[in-house]
């Protein structure tokens, strides 16, 4: 019980720090983009729209810093993220809600097949070691060592350009409906292979190796011999024992890694123009839209905060130990 | 018994150069000469690149435009005419100055908070992993894309410390959790029996000890950086003034370069990928310099299998007698080269 | 004459979702120069901790070490002095050396902290201490890995000894070394000890031993002293119930067929 509060804890604290980072981010930028926008625009922008602006933006210096901050808080608690400058002054909060999805969908997605097969590919070359399917290995590294947005150019070129398999943006044809029937699903999944799937090759190759070098370890340790000699098939002992423990500093380096696949994803969508949240951040930092990439900042801390958590609960479910002491 | 109580033992000296060139072993293992080599390649390169690009980068050349490789222009020319092959050693340098200053500082900061949280006890100790865990968290390249959009011309200095500054977290929740276990071995605390001064038993009792680690994190962070440098100056955030690999690519993209003039998009980011592959192929050799087991773990399968171990399997548990014994000198081939040497008596 | 009285110690941790645990309970002793104390118990008994209280690496919960009459200093000169006066040989041949540098800066380290001897005489110093360990001198250049674990275990004897303590504190120091050698080094630890005068606080689970070698025997059980007295005495009639299953688990030549129990004898079939 203390072990969850403790973590509870630190979420909490990173939580606060997100947060408080995003709210002194636009006060160390250069520049006022807010005001000059207002005056451009005098009276199409509401008072609400303006009053919550500035305090977005700490233009309302009348009030002390603390102030200001205090009412950061209140704006957010009640889910006012802000306009959007560059989208015709649309609720933040909307433009985020609209592009969410499509992130989740392919973070998640090409994430969770990635770790899928790499472990499972990985496992199985740690088990039959010095077997022909080695090769993988430093073929997959040397995958994840290609920028994955030049692979993505490069798939596109060859399967869309070239060979026109599949289509090079979008997450769906303007002609299809959206909705739930099998043509708007097709649709989308035929839109989102190709990104997956650079994804997926590219992050292939971490899973890969750190679950053969895992399991190479573990198949040393005594636990092993003993499950053998109590005659148990070599498939059992493979899955229960060898990667059931093997498995486990590989949770918990896919939920530390989650801000670095949420980052590759970011520059997936850029290329692909898939509308997830990379896309409108990218366009909201050539328009110097600070609301918006205030907002995606944030969501973006609280998404890999929530998945982080996820990860650490099936990690303690599946490990006994760290449910004792964490730190001695 | 002999040697119980009166004689002592003769010895011969082990000669000082073996144990010089034993601290260096490292460098013998095959993957990371090789990994080196690349590096070493790219780091020359990046040094000399101003004298032996043929042309200056950024130089027009309209007669030249968009031409595919020739005696002239061995990787061709971008669509104002400018030499590609140009573009690529200049741009080494930006890459790996970026690289490697990022992954100094980064692993400065990695050594700093992760040593020292993971020896003193207490709050102090919370308080910097949970420092630590926060930069984990939150997500480094929008962070990167949002304050570098704030300076109109980042030099190479400040790119490298924002990038050490997003991504120290990592290597210091490794250092953390090995100066931790490392702590309670005996001899540390024999050190601090001793009274050693805490900055001696951090710095010349624990430290080498963690030395694997602290390479290792160094090579990743020099390759997320590279990586997330050359990103961002595809993306555009970085200024295309200065040539590096990304800028390349970023020109490529925006002239529609994808797919026809290959001789364009294909060499920066193979460029890339080569020093990607060195630094992982560092990363491989000290892993396997850390555990032994790794190293011959695929030889001592296929010894195995010559012999008739006919199950490639995870441990093979065979009847007595059914295969043919191994040689001493076979298995000693095989088996790890790394077992102390003991020597009988006391 | 050094005497270091150990008065009435406990140590409590606490540990995470079970309450306290009193690692000891009201332990006293006396160490004196020349003598030999030994600390006998199982796994768990508190033995280590009276090692790492006297050695300073952990503090005692409540209680009072003396050492000649004045409490032990906790900080600066006094402490420093302190560690010089009182030092530890270390149970594991094998994680006590740290395999990054040599015998000699394991042997160097206390006679630079130390000041034991001047900078030019540090060498030779070196060479002595092995000398006395009856290692070669010549094994001051190697790296642990490259000793054997009797060596190893001298080395960590030498390094003890290096700063001239006047007691040292022993914990479980053949445990972990091959059955043929240990006398070999118990009866290096004797003799170093009538040499210099040490008094010794010889901790051990091995009845045997801990009677061939020490003069006063205490037996641990669960941090509590259950018994005490001179060594032959608590061997040969224990009067406590733990120091004679104690006893009775180990086999024993002198009392399987000794002097004292008949039944014993017909259980071992003559």
């Amino acid at each position: 019980m203390r072990f969850f509060l403790r973590r509870a804890a630190f979420y909490l604290f990173t939580l606060w720090a997100a947060i408080t980072i995003n709210f002194f981010l636009p006060r160390m930028m250069k520049g006022d983009p807010i005001t000059a926008y207002l005056a451009r625009n005098q009276g199409t922008v509401s008072p609400e729209a303006i009053e919550s602006l500035k305090i977005l933006f700490g233009l309302n210096t009348e009030r002390s810093l603390w102030q200001q901050y205090i009412d950061y808080w209140g704006l957010l608690l009640s889910g006012d993220l802000g306009r959007s400058l560059s989208k015709g002054l649309a609720p933040v909060s909307e433009v985020i809600a609209d592009a969410l999805p499509w992130t989740l969908g392919l973070v998640g997605i090409a994430t969770l097949i990635s770790f899928f097969v790499g472990t499972s590919v990985g496992t199985y070359i740690g088990w039959k070691r010095g077997s022909k399917a080695e090769f993988l290995v430093p073929v997959t590294t040397f995958l994840s060592t290609v920028p994955y947005f030049w692979l993505g150019l490069i798939m596109i070129a060859v399967f869309s350009t070239t060979l026109g398999w599949f289509p090079a943006s979008h997450a769906y044809d303007k002609t299809v409906q959206p909705g739930f029937n099998w043509e708007f699903i097709s649709n989308v999944i035929y839109h989102g292979t190709l990104p997956a799937l650079t994804i997926v090759i590219t992050s292939l190759g971490g899973w890969i190796l750190g679950m053969r070098n895992m399991m190479i370890t573990v198949l040393d340790e005594d636990y092993i011999t003993v499950a053998q000699a109590k005659g148990l098939s070599p498939r059992n002992v493979v899955v229960h024992y060898a990667a059931r423990n093997a498995v486990l500093p590989q949770l918990s380096s896919f939920a530390l890694s989650l801000g670095f696949i949420v980052g590759g994803t970011l520059i997936m969508e850029m290329i692909f123009s898939y509308p997830g949240l990379g896309l409108r951040l990218f366009e909201a930092t050539l328009a110097k839209d600070y609301p918006l990439m205030q907002g995606i900042f944030l969501v973006i801390t609280l998404s890999v905060l929530v998945a982080n958590i996820i990860a650490d609960m099936a990690y303690a479910a599946l490990d006994p130990r760290t449910r004792q002491e964490e730190a001695l | 018994m002999s040697a119980a109580t009166g004689t002592i033992e003769a010895v011969t000296p082990a000669p000082r150069s073996k144990r010089f060139s034993e601290s260096f072993s490292i460098l013998r293992n095959g993957k990371s000469v090789v990994g080196l080599s690349i590096l070493g390649f790219f780091t020359l390169l990046a040094i000399i690149g101003p004298w032996i690009a043929p042309y200056d980068p950024s130089a027009i050349d309209l007669e030249a435009r968009n031409s595919p490789p020739s005696p002239t222009h061995w990787l061709g020319t971008t669509h104002m005419g400018q030499d590609i092959l140009s573009q690529i050693i200049i741009g080494a340098r930006d890459v790996m100055f970026v690289g490697f200053v990022a992954g100094i500082i980064g692993t400065a900061l990695a050594v700093l908070v992760g040593v020292t949280s993971g020896y003193i006890k207490g709050g102090g100790s919370e308080a910097l992993s949970a420092l630590a865990n926060v930069f984990l968290v939150i997500p480094g390249l929008p962070l990167i894309i949002i304050i570098t959009s704030n300076f109109d011309d980042p030099n190479m200095m400040l790119i490298a410390t924002v990038l050490a500054i997003t991504g120290w977290a990592w290597g210091a929740r490794v250092l953390r959790a090995q100066t931790m276990s490392l702590r309670n071995r005996d001899f540390v605390q024999a050190a601090r029996a001793n009274g050693e001064p805490l900055w001696r038993i951090i710095g010349v009792e624990m430290l080498p000890n963690l030395m694997a680690v602290i390479a290792s994190s160094f090579v990743g962070t020099v390759t997320a950086a590279i990586l997330t440098q050359t990103t961002l100056a595809f993306v555009g955030v970085t200024p295309i003034s200065q040539w590096n690999w990304g800028t390349i690519l970023f020109w490529a993209q925006s002239q529609n370069a994808f797919p026809d003039r290959w001789w364009w998009y294909l060499p920066a980011g193979l460029c890339i990928a080569l020093v990607g592959m060195g630094l992982a192929l560092v990363n491989f050799g000290i892993d396997e310099y850390v555990n032994p087991r790794l190293r011959s773990a695929g030889k001592r399968a296929r010894a195995l299998r010559k012999k008739g171990f006919t199950q490639a399997d995870a441990t093979a548990v065979v009847a007595a007698g059914t295969i043919a014994p191994i040689r001493a000198d076979e298995a000693a081939d095989a088996l790890d080269d790394d077992a102390p040497r003991v020597e009988t008596g006391a | 004459m050094t005497t270091l009285e150990f008065s009435h110690v406990s140590r409590s941790y606490k540990v995470r979702g079970a309450g306290t645990l009193k690692a000891l309970d009201d332990v006293s002793f006396t160490l004196v120069s020349g003598k030999t104390i030994a600390l006998v118990g199982q796994s768990g008994s508190g033995k280590s901790t009276i090692a790492k209280i006297l050695t300073q690496l952990e503090s005692a919960s409540s209680g009072s070490i003396l050492l000649d009459g004045k409490p032990i200093p906790r900080r600066g000169r006094a402490l420093r002095a302190y560690r010089q006066s009182v030092r530890m040989v270390f149970q594991d041949p094998y994680a006590s050396l740290n395999p990054y540098h040599s015998i000699r800066h394991h042997l160097e380290r206390p006679l630079r902290l130390h000041r034991v001897v001047p900078k030019r005489e540090i060498d030779s110093e070196v060479a002595r201490l092995l000398e006395r360990v009856k290692l070669d001198p010549a094994l001051a250049d190697r790296s642990p890995h490259e000793l054997s674990g009797g060596q190893r275990q001298r080395v960590a004897i030498a390094r003890a000894l290096a700063s001239r303590p006047s007691l040292l504190i022993a914990d479980e120091p053949v445990s972990m070394l091959d059955v043929s050698i240990r006398l070999g080094v118990l009866n290096l630890l004797a003799e170093l000890q009538r040499e210099s005068n040490l008094g010794v606080l010889y901790i051990t689970h091995d009845l045997a031993t801990a009677r061939h070698f020490s003069d006063e025997i205490m037996v641990l059980n669960r941090g509590v002293v259950v018994e005490r007295g001179p060594a032959d005495r608590v061997i040969l009639e224990p009067e406590h119930e733990y120091t004679r299953r104690l006893r009775d688990a180990s086999p024993n030549p002198d009392t399987l067929f000794g002097a004292s129990t008949g039944t014993r004898r017909e259980e071992a079939g003559e």
